[in-house]
């Protein structure tokens, strides 16, 4: 069944204190060519059947009202992904 | 309904009989904690507190709201989205933007699902030092002018417990600036900002000064024997949460200062 994916991203004028704690990590891990972070969230909407634009349209405005929250967070990419 | 004390001989206060006319409706979704602290404030402050459940479709008779602090659907996807479109939000969004600007108060949680509803500016995030927090903090009330800060003095300095994760207040510079020229900071945290909140913002309020939000939680200081003076004698009072529940309550029953 076909998926539509939906990213997030923190907006980048917004500190990700997440982030901030993941790039702190990581040269304690050994991985020392990351300068920063920034954590996201990944959403995979499975439809049955078909991806019409209607439903395409519906995840998006998905996108901006439920699973993100524009205060704060961008949506980067909305797109289909074929199962 | 009359509270007695859990302890001690002190009474919390002398609730006034003519506000128990006032009924507080008290909001539950699933994962709300706070809900019974809340329900118990409104009483010792000598109102009546309606229990409310999230799929309700009716606000009934109540003349103000408590959103009281929690996990609402346990945080998921953002602390209050989810609950934000719960059905009985519809209705007091409506009702507060109605001409009779139901009060409303959101605390912690509540405060966030009122971000959330777009009946605040702003968003909270992750604290900045990204550890959950729990002590008493000073607040410094800004402006008494609220329907929830009436019995407060602009400029009084009060103690109530905080405890959160998700606290820092943030907002877009142009919105910060209007909150502080509209007089719509509340509270601002004093002495030590617990959470990286923009300009040490804990709490603010709508236009009308009917909705209120805050990250701290004055329902947990009503009580003597309960409240931040028992734990610490960090200089606050117990019961320095209580005048949130009887500015409303005065309000309500149009006795207020």
């Amino acid at each position: 069944m076909p998926r539509i994916v939906v990213d997030v991203m923190p907006k980048p004028e917004i500190l990700d204190p997440q982030g901030k704690a993941i790039v702190g990590a990581l040269p304690r891990l050994g991985f020392t060519g990351f300068s920063s972070v920034r954590q996201g969230k990944r959403f995979e909407l499975t439809v049955d059947g078909e991806v019409t634009d209607a439903i395409l349209a519906q995840a998006r405005e998905a996108a901006e009202t439920l699973l993100s929250n524009p205060v704060i967070e961008d949506v980067v990419n909305v797109e289909v992904v074929e199962a | 309904m009359t509270e007695l004390p859990l302890i001690g001989e002190a009474i919390a206060v002398a609730a006034e009989p003519r506000l128990a006319g006032a009924k507080i409706g008290v909001v539950t979704f699933p994962g709300t904690l706070d809900d019974r602290d809340a329900a118990r404030a409104v009483r010792l402050a000598g109102g009546t507190a309606v229990p409310l459940w999230h799929a309700d479709t009716a606000l009934g008779d109540v003349d103000a709201v408590v959103i009281p602090g929690g996990f609402s659907y346990g945080d998921y996807l953002r602390a209050g989205a989810i609950a934000r479109f719960a059905p009985l939000m519809a209705k007091i969004i409506d009702a507060a933007n109605s001409d009779a600007k139901l009060p409303v108060l959101g605390i912690c949680n509540g405060f966030q699902i009122l971000t959330e509803s777009h009946l605040l500016p702003g968003s909270m995030i992750k604290n900045d030092h990204l550890k959950f927090l729990c002590r008493d903090q000073v607040l410094r009330v800004e402006n008494s002018n609220t329907a929830w800060t009436l019995d407060y003095e602009a400029g009084q300095e009060i103690t109530v417990p905080l405890k959160n994760q998700d606290g820092q207040y943030i907002a877009d510079e142009k919105t910060l600036d209007a909150l502080e020229a509209e007089g719509r900071v509340a509270f601002r945290y004093v002495g030590f900002n617990p959470n990286g909140s923009r300009r040490d913002i804990a709490g603010i309020s709508n236009a009308a000064g009917n909705v209120v939000g805050l990250m701290p939680h004055p329902e947990h200081a009503t009580e003597v024997g309960f409240g931040p003076q028992s734990l610490d004698g960090i200089g606050g009072s117990d019961t320095d949460g209580l005048g949130f529940f009887t500015s409303v309550l005065n309000k309500i029953v149009g006795g207020a200062k």
